[in-house]
């Protein structure tokens, strides 16, 4: 058997990491929490098999996606929210008028994003299509490589490369929905905008 | 290089992947242009909102269980 101390004193650094991607995918606190249980007590199990070297982040990240995949997502909760429109680069920045000219009345772009509330980004994020909420959480939130995502959702590249990608301009349109529907969005002519 | 082609790139930039050359053109346009420069600096910041405002805390409980599951006692904190 894997030695649990040793199990335990290189993996637990990570659990709120797991928890937080856990929660991002499965939507639910109670379906998260088991989910990063049972990321543990597999990891344990398979853990004599790892190898010393190995990204140990990476390993449990492919052991929490994989559960995710097989055991939760056939009892979805509530389905995907929005379907993927093709969004323009630059899409909050553009509507926040940062491509125009400065104008010094209006309210700097990064405090129009300060000023979402944490649920609602969070309720964004977990509002994309499935792959590519994975995608954008292994990228943005944990910080893998490209590299690294593939290997943890067994894709090619190109298709992690066009689902972060694509996942991102969806969540920022997203935002930009949240901040005019809450009228935090900077004065700037409409006009401008195309 | 131009807008079109820099904003092309940018997650491959942004997120470290591009090869040494084409990094250096990228980074050679944006101090030539502002504003694509001010958009490359506003998706950095959008992403770093959105890593502040997703963070959370484990449930103790959570934690607690799952030493126990391991067989490990856990130390009060």
């Amino acid at each position: 058997m894997a030695d649990p101390a040793q199990f335990a004193e290189l993996s637990m650094p990570y659990m709120s990491a797991l928890y937080a991607a856990a929660l991002r995918m499965t939507r639910n606190p109670t379906d998260a929490e088991d989910l990063v249980q049972e990321t543990y007590l597999r990891a344990y199990r398979g853990f004599e098999g790892f190898r010393e070297g190995t990204n140990l982040k990476a390993w449990l990240y492919k052991i929490l996606t994989n559960t995710f995949i097989n055991q939760y997502r056939a009892k979805k909760r509530r389905p995907d929210q929005v379907d993927l429109d093709d969004v323009e680069d630059f899409y909050l920045f553009r509507r926040l008028g940062g491509l125009e000219a400065a104008d010094a009345t209006r309210t700097p772009e990064s405090e129009v994003l300060d000023a979402i509330p944490d649920a609602e980004v969070k309720e964004a994020l977990e509002a994309l299509p499935e792959q590519f909420r994975m995608a954008v959480i292994l990228a943005d939130i944990e910080g893998f490589s490209y590299k690294e995502i593939a290997e943890i959702l067994d894709v090619p590249i190109g298709t992690v490369m066009s689902r972060i990608h694509r996942g991102r301009k969806q969540l920022q349109k997203l935002l930009w929905d949240y901040a005019e529907e809450h009228n935090l969005r900077p004065r700037v002519d409409s006009a401008t905008g195309g | 290089m131009d807008c079109d082609h820099a904003i092309y790139r940018i997650y491959e930039y942004l997120d470290g992947e591009l090869t040494v050359w084409r990094r250096w053109a990228i980074t050679r346009h944006l101090d030539e242009c502002p504003p694509c420069a001010q958009g490359f600096t506003f998706e950095l910041e959008v992403r770093r909102v959105i890593v502040s405002k997703c963070h959370e805390e484990v449930p103790s409980d959570l934690r607690s269980r799952i030493a126990a599951a391991l067989g490990i006692s856990e130390p009060e904190s």
